[in-house]
Parts: structure tokens; C-alpha cells; sequence
């Protein structure tokens, strides 16, 4: 009884020592990041875009999306005449459709990362981990896909599963993973090799319990910053694959917008408020991503340091 | 560079060929239960044009058969007729390949030429109003989507100030030959090709950037500057021909992109290359023309990233085996 109980304290005492370092780590993170200026401004300009994506139903009329209901609209009327900024070709208010395309845009974006950065994870530290044979045929198949023109091959995916917002997702998802395993690969060949695995090995842990308590943990400050910076690459194919006609025409992301200006003629009716926002959606969002993305790296990965300013 | 590490690098890449060849195959056939319905989605189809359809895809046929026969068919470069232009996919593809090709080349050369230039200049102005600029400009364009820049290009000179044509490669009405020919060529060509220069203009400047600032650190420039060099000469014969190395091979792999790098762009400017003929196919659909398409786009990929490994082999020792 009192032996179990002992063991019980370990277990949590042993935990809360980890936790309470990962804490303290985090701290030390956040104190440097904070006085990264470019990496702040990136978090900035994500806190809007995210805050105006998720206030959407407050800040703007989502019937506003739909031609049916702005058909007493005027078209392509500009800024001074309608509307803060004007409406497109069907009347519909730009602002309203720049307000929810940033959901659409941040949605694909997140989400279609993560899957990338969860399959590439897995395959890298698998690969990494195991080495030899599987880890081989794991690597071989990494190159294969990352040999693959990604657009194109996006392009027929989604031509293929016809256009709507999960398949995007899946599209880009299933497309964009080799660059982080092979990334992730790499680091946990050096990790493998540390004293605390082989010590930790050599106390009879099985293969599940290294790879997740020890692995894992060290190579997820890596995963963060590639995450960040892949996020930046997907918001851009998302606006391509978009733009090609294979988004969701009724959930508008940024890209949809930009094909429907295109497809309307906003460029030859010198409409340029219909284009303009999207656009600088796009880029400032990308922008404040790269941002973070490199400031983390700067910040977890010393030998980058140097290089900062 | 041996004998032995060149073929390994070229057997691997055929291998890699092999394997884009089947999965194009399966990425067509197997996706999705039904090509039929998801290309033609939305649209009426008879029950009698559902089964040609079927029949022109092969789809009647076994699996197994179907595969010999697109295998067949690929071997001899018979991609099948295309839907919109009803004439043989590779013809087509020949036809519009050269367009495309001069104009990413000539994009990607310039974007290397003028990315190393402002690397460069960043780099060894560090932490000056120089190199602030020059990285908020390359990240801040590397962050545009490269087609949204050609429809603000587009408005400005083309449309509002009317500098340059709408789009297109020539002036149809024109009949001019010679000089007056390649004229009115260079001025269609300039604002897709400014897009295209600037919007990756911004990746080889990081890049060297971050290169040459690695190599200022070496203890060989330290020395040239002991020699008493002159800081230019330090510059341009010691730091910049190690640094450039990463760019040579980004601009190697940047060439397998001379046929799909500019879908978006191509349509934009209705530059009548392979990048518009792929957002035609796309909204046709026309699938034996994405195929034929896609399997272009990816062996001119599999091609150059052959011949970076190549390159750098031959410009970085380190590289090759013992």
C-alpha cells in the first residue's frame, strides 16, 4: 500500500519537475521573444487578422456574401461612392467579403498546416528513429514526394476531388509534408544518438516511451518554428489553388475573391478596391507568419543568432 | 566527379521517373471511385455520354489492362487527344512550351542576377539602411501571391496608363517582321515578366544574404584582409564565390520550374504558354491535357533537380563520395 503510494509520488513528482522546466523554458522563450521587434509585429498583425476572423458574424452580415441578396447594390461602385470599400461585380460589399475570407484564408491555413506538419512529424521521427530498413523506405517515399511539382500536383488533386474547403485542406495537407519530415529527420538522427536515450534504453524503455518522452519534447521546439513557416507557403498555395477555380465559391477565401475579381473584370474596369484588400490580406498574413516563424527560429535555435538583425 | 556517382544520381532519378509515371496513373484512375462524375460535376450527363466517356478514359477495361495500355501510351508519348483544342496532347504541349519557356527563363535568370546583387549588398552593409530595406523588400515580395502583384501591374501600366498591351505574346493585327517583330514581342513579354522577376527575386536575395554572412566568418577572409586586399577585391574574389553556391543550386532547381512556374501568372496576362493551358484544362475540365500536363511539369522537375545534384557535385567536393 505504501509502496504504491510511493510510486505514485514519483511518477507525479517526476512529471511536475519536467513540467515545471518546460515552464521555465517557455519563460525564457517569451522574455527574448518579446524584445524581438520584427517577431512582435508578426504576432501583432496575427492577433488582428485572428481576432477579425473569429469576430466576423459581429462585424459583418453574412447574407452580404450571397449576389441574391445585394442585387439593389450598385456594381463595381468604388469606395467614395458605396460602401467603405465599394462593391464587386455583383454588388456585393468588398469589406464584408474581406472580413469573412480572412476565416476562410486562416482556417485553410492552420488547419492544412497542421496536417502537413502532423504527417511530416510522424514520418521524420519514425525515419529518424528507426533508421535501417524502414527508415529507408521511409525517406525514399519522403523523396519521391518532395520531387513532385507541388502545384501541379495539388492542381490535379483538387480538379479531381471537386472544390470545397476540406479537400483544399486535405489537397494541400497530403502535398506539403515531405519538406518537415525531412527537416524533422535530420534532427532526431543527432537526438537518437544522445547519452540520455541510450541511458534510458539501457533502463529497459520500450521504443513508444523514447521516441514520446524524449524525442518528442526535443525536437517540438524544430516543429513549432517549421510550423510557423510553412504556414506562411500554404496561405499562398490556398490563394493559387483558389484562383484556379478550385476553391469554394460559397465560402469566399481571400484567393476566391482575387479569381472572382479576375474572372469579373475588375482589372480592365480599373475596379482596384475590389482586388487591392484581398491581396494585402494575403501578403500581410503570409508576412506576419514568416515573421514569427523566423524570430522562433532565431530564438530556439542559438546557432542562428548570429544572423539576426 | 566519378563515373559511378553520376550514374547512381541518373538511375535515381529514372527510378523517381518510373514512380511519377504510375502515380499518375493511379492519381487519375483510383482517387476517387467515379473520374467520370467528379470532372464532370455539376453537369447533365446522359446516360449515353456517360458510357463514351467511360469508353474514351479506358474505364470499361480492367485495371490491370488499363494500366498496361496507359503505360503503352506514355512509353511513345501518346497522351491522348485534348477535349478543348481536339488535337493530340503532346502536339499541343510542344506547341505551347516555348512561349513559357522564354518567358520563366528569362524571369528566373533576371530574379537570380538582381537577388545575388541585393543579397550581396545586404550583406555586407549589415545592419545599415541598406540591408533593412532589402529584406523587408524580399521577404515583403516573397509573401505576395505572385499573380495578385501581375493584376496590380496589369491595372496600373497596362490598363490605367496604358503603357504596355493587356496581354498576350504579339499584336495580332500587327504584320511586322525583323526588329519591329521582336519589339512588340519584348513589349508584351515585359510586365508578365517583371511579375514573375519580382515575386522571386525575393528568395535568392535571402538566401544569399544569409550565405555570405556565413562566409564573412570564415578565418580565409581574415586573412585576405591581413594581405592588405582592398575590401572590394575581399569581397568579389574570396567571400562571394563560396557564398554563391546555395544560389547556384536554387536557381538549378528554380529551372525545373521553367514549364509549371507560372500557371497563375500565364493566365493572367493571357500569355499563351503551358500555364495557361493548364487553367484552360482546368476549366474545361480537360483531363488527358492536366495528365499530359502534369507529367511534363514533373519530369522537368525530376530533370533539373538531377542536374543540381550534378552541379553540385562538381562545384562543392564535400558533396561527393570518397
Amino acid at each position: 500500500m505504501s509502496d504504491a503510494r510511493a510510486t505514485v509520488m514519483d511518477v507525479t513528482s517526476a512529471r511536475r519537475i519536467a513540467w515545471i522546466r518546460r515552464r521555465r523554458a517557455f519563460g525564457r522563450a517569451w522574455d527574448e521573444y518579446r524584445h524581438h521587434l520584427p517577431g512582435m509585429i508578426g504576432l501583432g498583425i496575427l492577433v488582428l487578422a485572428v481576432a477579425m476572423a473569429l469576430a466576423a458574424p459581429v462585424l459583418a452580415d453574412e447574407s452580404g456574401l450571397r449576389a441574391i441578396n445585394t442585387v439593389h447594390n450598385p456594381t463595381f461602385a468604388s469606395p467614395a461612392h458605396f460602401a467603405p470599400l465599394g462593391t464587386d461585380a455583383l454588388g456585393r460589399d468588398v469589406l464584408t467579403q474581406f472580413i469573412w475570407g480572412a476565416r476562410t484564408s486562416l482556417l485553410v491555413g492552420l488547419v492544412a498546416t497542421l496536417l502537413a506538419v502532423l504527417i511530416g512529424s510522424i514520418v521524420g521521427i519514425a525515419a529518424g528513429f528507426f533508421g535501417g530498413k524502414i527508415g529507408g523506405v521511409l525517406m525514399r517515399i519522403t523523396e519521391w514526394f518532395l520531387v513532385i511539382p507541388f502545384l501541379p500536383l495539388a492542381i490535379v488533386l483538387a480538379a479531381i476531388l471537386g472544390p470545397s474547403v476540406r479537400n483544399i485542406i486535405i489537397v494541400i495537407g497530403i502535398t506539403s509534408w515531405p519538406q518537415p519530415a525531412r527537416l524533422i529527420r535530420a534532427q532526431v538522427l543527432t537526438l537518437r544518438e544522445r547519452d540520455y536515450v541510450d541511458r534510458s534504453r539501457a533502463l529497459g524503455a520500450s521504443n513508444w516511451h523514447l521516441m514520446t518522452r524524449h524525442i518528442l519534447p526535443n525536437v517540438s521546439p524544430l516543429i513549432l518554428a517549421n510550423t510557423t513557416l510553412t504556414v506562411p507557403i500554404v496561405i499562398l498555395s490556398e490563394a493559387t489553388l483558389s484562383f484556379l477555380g478550385l476553391g469554394d465559391p460559397l465560402n469566399p477565401s481571400w484567393g476566391q475573391m482575387l479569381d472572382d475579381a479576375f474572372e469579373s473584370g475588375a482589372v480592365t474596369a480599373q475596379a482596384w478596391w475590389v482586388f487591392i484588400p484581398p491581396g494585402l490580406g494575403i501578403m500581410l498574413v503570409a508576412l506576419a507568419f514568416t515573421l514569427c516563424g523566423t524570430a522562433l527560429e532565431e530564438i530556439l535555435d542559438p546557432r542562428l543568432r548570429d544572423r539576426r538583425g | 566527379m566519378s563515373s559511378r556517382f553520376i550514374a547512381a544520381k541518373v538511375a535515381g532519378s529514372l527510378v523517381t521517373l518510373v514512380f511519377v509515371v504510375c502515380f499518375n496513373f493511379f492519381l487519375f484512375r483510383v482517387v476517387e471511385g467515379d473520374p467520370v462524375a467528379n470532372l464532370y460535376r455539376g453537369r447533365n450527363l446522359s446516360e449515353h455520354q456517360r458510357e463514351n466517356l467511360t469508353k474514351q478514359f479506358g474505364l470499361d477495361k480492367s485495371q490491370g489492362g488499363q494500366f498496361v495500355a496507359y503505360l503503352k501510351q506514355t512509353l511513345t508519348l501518346n497522351f491522348g487527344r485534348s477535349y478543348t483544342g481536339n488535337a493530340p496532347v503532346w502536339g499541343e504541349i510542344k506547341r505551347k512550351a516555348g512561349p513559357t519557356v522564354a518567358l520563366v527563363g528569362i524571369s528566373a535568370i533576371l530574379s537570380a542576377v538582381f537577388g545575388v546583387l541585393l543579397g550581396i549588398a545586404a550583406a555586407w552593409r549589415r545592419r545599415t539602411r541598406t540591408d533593412y530595406g532589402v529584406t523587408a523588400f524580399s521577404v515583403g515580395t516573397y509573401s505576395m501571391p505572385d499573380f495578385w502583384l501581375g493584376m496590380v501591374l496589369l491595372t496600373l501600366f497596362a490598363v490605367v496608363l496604358g503603357w504596355f498591351p493587356v496581354g498576350g505574346l504579339e499584336d495580332p493585327a500587327a504584320s511586322s517582321t525583323g526588329i519591329a517583330h521582336v519589339a512588340d514581342q519584348a513589349k508584351h513579354m515585359f510586365l508578365p515578366c517583371l511579375t514573375l522577376t519580382v515575386g522571386y527575386l525575393g528568395e535568392y536575395a535571402i538566401i544569399m544574404r544569409s550565405s555570405l554572412l556565413d562566409t564573412m566568418r570564415e578565418d580565409y577572409l581574415v586573412l585576405a584582409r591581413a594581405k592588405g586586399l582592398r575590401d572590394i577585391l575581399v569581397r568579389n574574389r574570396h567571400a562571394v564565390p563560396n557564398a554563391i553556391l546555395p544560389v547556384v543550386a536554387l536557381l538549378a532547381i528554380n529551372f525545373g520550374f521553367v514549364l509549371s512556374g507560372a500557371i497563375a501568372v500565364e493566365a493572367i496576362f493571357s500569355w499563351p504558354g503551358l500555364g495557361l493551358a493548364t487553367y484552360d484544362a482546368l476549366k474545361g475540365p480537360d483531363l488527358p491535357m492536366l495528365q499530359g500536363l502534369f507529367l511534363v511539369f514533373s519530369a522537368s522537375v525530376i530533370f533539373f533537380n538531377l542536374i543540381a545534384d550534378l552541379l553540385y557535385g562538381y562545384l562543392d567536393p564535400r558533396v561527393r563520395p570518397a
